[in-house]
C-alpha cells in the first residue's frame, strides 16, 4: 500500500487542477473586465438609455448582476468542449492529422449512453430508482458510452487510417471526413431500423434537473436567481476528473511516456522497443473514450440528441484545440474553456450591447473571429505547439 | 410485322371508340378524385380524409343524380410523397370525367401536384394544406378550407393578449415557417400594446444558456417560439430549469408527442404551455354531431383530424359542379366552369364552418385553435384540451 502511494506522482495530480482553476478564473476575469468596460462606455449612450427604459436598470448594473450566471454557464460548456478537444489534440499529437470523425465518435457515445438509459427506463427501473442508484445508472451509461466510443475509435483507426499512414497528409484527412459522413448515416440507419425515430431523448430521472440556488439579486423590477443545475455540476466534475486522469496517464505513467515518445518520433520510438501501432491504437482508445463520455454528458445537459448531434460540438472543439495550440494538451484545456466562455459571454451580452440588432444568433461569429485573429497573430495557438509535451 | 401490328391495333382502338363513345354520352359520369396518403406514416389521417369525402359523396350527390349525372369517387394514394402526388395528378387530369380534386394532406405534396391541376384548369379543394404558398400563387383552381400558417402568429398574439400578457420575448428558428410566424406574432403583439423585450433567431438545438440570460433578465410574462418542437421543447425545458415561471406559447410545429417527451413536467409548471393550430379534433366544431355518428356507423371508427374537412371539401365540390351544370343548361360542365363556380360560392354551410373563398382561394374566415398541454404523459398528448377557438380572415 505504501509503495503504491509512493508511486503516485502527486504533483502531476495537482498541476492540471491548478491549471484548470487558473484558466477558468483567468478567462472569467478577463472577459468580465472587457464586458464591464463596454457596459461603462455604452451606459451613457443610447444603448444604456434603451435598456433603462425597458428594464429600469442601468446597463452597468445589468451586466454586473448577470455576470456570475454567465460565467457558470460558460464554464460548463467550456469543459465539454475541452473534453472533446483533447481527442482531436491527442490524435494530432501522435499522427499529425485532424481526426474529423471524432465528432461522430462523440455522437456514438451519446447514443449508446442514452439508449442504455432508455432501455432501463422501458423496464421501469429508472422511475423508481433511489438517488444513489440514479447516479449508478448514470455512471453505467457514461461507461457504456465511453467503451462504445473508444472501441469505435480504435476500429476506425485500424480500418480507415492505418493503411494510409504513409500516404501524403491530405489522404487520411479525406478518409476521416468520409468516415464522419459514414458514421452519421450509420447512426441514422440503425436508429431508423430499430426505433424508427430521429430524435432520442434523455429520460428524466434522479435529481439531475434540480437546481442549486446560490442567491437572488434584484434587477430593476425583477429578481435574477443565481443558480447552477445539478447536471451542470455533474458535467463539470466529470470533465475535471477525466482531464486530471488523462493528464496523469500521459505525464506520469510508463504508457504515457511511450505515447509522448511516439508523438515525437515514430521510428526512434520503435527502436526503443515501443510498439508504435499499439500506442497509436491506445491513443485513439483514450481519445475516443473521452469523446464518448463527453457525448453522454452533453446528452444529459441538453436532453435531445439526433444523428447529427456531433457536428457543432465537434467543430467547436476542433476550434478550441486549434485556439489552444493543436497537439498541446494544456492548450486544448485552455482553448475549450476560452471558447465556451467567449461564446456564452458574447451570446448573453451582444443583444443588449447592440440594442437587439445583433443578438445571440451571432455569437459564433464572435468566437470564430477570435480564432482568426489568434491564427493571424499567433499561428501556433495560445499555448503554442509544445513539442516536448505534445501527446 | 410491326406495321401490321399497328394497323390492327389502330383498328381495334377505333372499334373500341365506336362502342365507348355513345355509352359515355348516355351515362354522364362525373368523377371527383381524392388525393391523400392512404399508405405509410400519415395514412391514419389520409385514409380518413378519403372516408370523409366518400361519406359526403353518398349523402350529397342526390341533386346531381336528379339532373342525370352519375357521380363517382376516384381515390388516389399520394403516399405523402410529392413524386407520387404529381404522378397521380397527371393520371387525374388525363381522365376527362374528373371535374374536381379533394386533396392533399401535406403542403409539400399539394404545391407541386396543383401545378399539374393548374395546367388543365382542374379545380382542387384542399382540406388540410396550410402553407401560404398553396393559395398565394393565385391559381383560380386552388382553394382551401383551413387557415394559413402566417395567421397563426396573430392567433398567438391575440390569445396572449386575452391572457393579460404584458411583456413577451420572441424566439424563432430562422426558417421561412418559424420566422414568418414569429414576425406576425411580434407585429400583432405590439399592436396589442405588449412590450416585446426581444426578437431572436437561433439555429441552436441544444445549448440555450446564453439566449436565456436576456430572457431571464427581462422576466417576460410570455416566451413565444416560432418553429418546430425539437428546438422549442428544449428551450422551454432549459428556461424552466433556470427558474422562469411564465407562460410558453408556440405554433403547430409544436404539435408532436416528442415535445412532451423532451419537456415533460416542465411544460406544465408555472403558467403552462400552449400552442396554436389550424385544426381541432372533429368534436370541437358545431355541426359535426351527425357527421361523427354517420362516420362511426359506416367505418366503425372515430374520425381522425381533417376527416370533417374532407367531408366539407367534397360538399363544396359537389355544390359547385351542380351550380356550374345548372348555369350551363343541365349539361356536363367544363373544368373551368367548375373552378369558377367554386370561387363564386357564397356562404357554403359546411359542418366545420361557413365558406366563401376570396380572390386567391383562401376562406374569408378560417378557424384557429389554441391548445393547452395538460399531461406530461406522451400517450395523452391528443387529450390536450382546446382552450380557445378563433375566426380570422386571411392576410391581404
Amino acid at each position: 500500500m505504501k509503495r503504491f502511494l509512493k508511486s503516485i506522482n502527486i504533483p502531476e495530480l495537482i498541476r492540471p487542477l491548478g491549471q484548470l482553476v487558473f484558466f477558468s478564473l483567468g478567462t472569467t476575469i478577463v472577459l468580465s473586465a472587457i464586458v464591464l468596460v463596454f457596459a461603462l462606455i455604452l451606459d451613457r449612450t443610447v444603448v444604456g438609455q434603451t435598456l433603462f427604459e425597458r428594464l429600469n436598470v442601468s446597463l452597468f448594473t445589468y451586466t454586473l448582476i448577470n455576470l456570475p450566471q454567465v460565467a457558470i454557464d460558460g464554464l460548463t460548456i467550456g469543459f465539454v468542449y475541452a473534453a472533446i478537444a483533447l481527442g482531436y489534440t491527442m490524435v494530432y499529437g501522435v499522427l499529425e492529422f485532424i481526426n474529423f470523425a471524432h465528432s461522430e465518435i462523440f455522437a456514438v457515445g451519446a447514443f449508446v449512453g442514452v439508449e442504455i438509459l432508455i432501455a432501463l427506463d422501458r423496464f421501469g427501473i429508472l422511475a423508481g430508482a433511489s438517488l444513489v442508484m440514479a447516479y449508478v445508472y448514470l455512471i453505467l451509461a457514461i461507461v457504456g458510452g465511453m467503451l462504445a466510443a473508444g472501441g469505435l475509435a480504435v476500429a476506425v483507426e485500424r480500418v480507415a487510417y492505418r493503411p494510409l499512414r504513409h500516404a501524403s497528409r491530405l489522404v487520411p484527412l479525406i478518409s476521416a471526413i468520409g468516415v464522419s459522413f459514414l458514421l452519421q448515416d450509420a447512426i441514422r440507419l440503425v436508429e431508423s431500423l430499430t426505433t424508427g425515430q430521429f430524435n432520442r431523448i434523455f429520460p428524466t430521472f434522479g435529481n439531475f434537473d434540480r437546481r442549486v440556488i446560490l442567491g437572488k439579486m434584484a434587477l430593476g423590477t425583477t429578481n435574477i436567481t443565481l443558480g447552477v443545475s445539478i447536471k451542470s455540476i455533474i458535467v463539470i466534475v466529470s470533465a475535471v476528473l477525466m482531464l486530471v486522469a488523462l493528464n496523469y496517464l500521459v505525464n506520469a505513467t510508463k504508457v504515457g511516456k511511450a505515447i509522448r515518445a511516439v508523438a515525437q518520433d515514430h521510428p526512434t520510438a520503435s527502436l526503443m522497443g515501443i510498439d508504435v501501432n499499439r500506442i497509436i491504437s491506445l491513443t485513439f482508445l483514450v481519445g475516443g473514450m473521452l469523446g464518448g463520455a463527453a457525448g453522454v454528458l452533453y446528452a444529459l445537459k441538453f436532453t435531445r440528441i439526433d444523428a447529427f448531434v456531433g457536428f457543432f460540438p465537434g467543430l467547436k472543439a476542433f476550434t478550441a484545440a486549434v485556439l489552444g495550440g493543436i497537439g498541446n494538451m494544456t492548450g486544448a484545456l485552455l482553448g475549450g474553456i476560452v471558447l465556451g466562455m467567449l461564446e456564452t459571454y458574447a451570446g448573453s451580452y451582444m443583444g443588449v450591447f447592440t440594442m437587439g440588432a445583433a443578438g445571440t444568433e451571432y455569437k459564433d461569429i464572435f468566437a470564430f473571429s477570435i480564432l482568426i485573429l489568434v491564427l493571424i497573430f499567433r499561428p501556433q495557438g495560445l499555448m503554442g505547439a509544445n513539442v516536448a509535451q505534445k501527446a | 410485322m410491326t406495321k401490321r401490328f399497328w394497323i390492327v391495333f389502330s383498328l381495334l382502338i377505333a372499334v373500341g371508340m365506336v362502342f365507348i363513345g355513345p355509352a359515355a354520352a348516355a351515362d354522364q359520369i362525373i368523377k371527383i378524385a381524392t388525393q391523400s396518403p392512404l399508405s405509410g406514416d400519415n395514412s391514419a389521417v389520409g385514409v380518413d380524409i378519403k372516408r370523409g369525402a366518400e361519406l359526403a359523396l353518398e349523402q350529397m350527390s342526390a341533386p346531381l343524380a336528379k339532373m342525370g349525372f352519375k357521380v363517382e369517387l376516384a381515390p388516389f394514394d399520394d403516399q405523402a410523397n410529392p413524386d407520387a402526388g404529381v404522378a397521380n395528378a397527371k393520371r387525374i387530369v388525363s381522365d376527362p370525367a374528373i371535374l374536381a380534386v379533394v386533396g392533399h394532406y401535406n403542403s409539400g405534396v399539394q404545391i407541386p401536384s396543383s401545378e399539374v391541376y393548374h395546367t388543365s384548369g382542374l379545380a382542387n379543394v384542399s382540406p388540410a394544406n396550410t402553407n401560404p404558398k398553396v393559395t398565394t400563387r393565385g391559381y383560380l383552381e386552388v382553394n382551401r378550407i383551413v387557415g394559413r400558417d402566417d395567421v397563426q402568429g396573430v392567433v398567438g398574439a391575440d390569445f396572449a393578449a386575452g391572457k393579460k400578457v404584458k411583456s413577451v420575448f420572441v424566439v424563432h428558428d430562422k426558417t421561412a415557417y418559424g420566422q414568418g410566424i414569429a414576425e406576425f406574432f411580434k407585429k400583432r403583439a405590439e399592436e396589442k400594446a405588449m412590450k416585446v423585450l426581444g426578437f431572436e433567431g437561433t439555429e441552436e438545438k441544444a445549448n440555450f444558456d446564453s439566449l436565456l440570460s436576456p430572457i431571464l433578465a427581462g422576466n417576460p410574462d410570455l416566451v413565444y417560439f416560432g418553429g418546430m418542437y425539437g428546438q422549442a421543447a428544449v428551450l422551454f425545458k432549459q428556461a424552466r430549469e433556470k427558474g422562469y415561471m411564465g407562460m410558453f406559447l408556440s405554433d403547430d410545429g409544436f404539435d408532436s408527442t416528442d415535445a412532451v417527451k423532451i419537456g415533460g413536467q416542465t411544460l406544465l409548471d408555472g403558467a403552462g404551455t400552449f400552442y396554436s393550430t389550424v385544426s381541432g379534433p372533429a368534436t370541437i366544431y358545431p355541426g359535426t354531431a351527425k357527421f361523427i355518428t354517420d362516420f362511426k356507423a359506416k367505418y366503425n371508427a372515430s374520425p381522425q383530424p381533417f376527416a370533417a374537412q374532407g367531408y366539407d371539401s367534397m360538399g363544396i365540390s359537389l355544390k359547385a359542379i351542380e351550380a356550374a351544370a345548372k348555369a350551363g343548361g343541365n349539361k356536363l360542365p367544363t373544368r373551368e366552369a367548375v373552378s369558377k363556380a367554386i370561387r363564386a360560392l357564397q356562404d357554403y354551410a359546411g359542418i366545420t364552418g361557413k365558406f366563401t373563398f376570396n380572390s386567391i382561394g383562401d376562406p374569408t374566415v378560417a378557424k384557429y385553435f389554441v391548445i393547452q398541454v395538460t399531461s406530461p404523459d406522451p400517450a395523452k398528448w391528443n387529450d390536450n384540451p382546446v382552450v380557445e377557438t378563433l375566426d380570422i380572415a386571411p392576410p391581404k
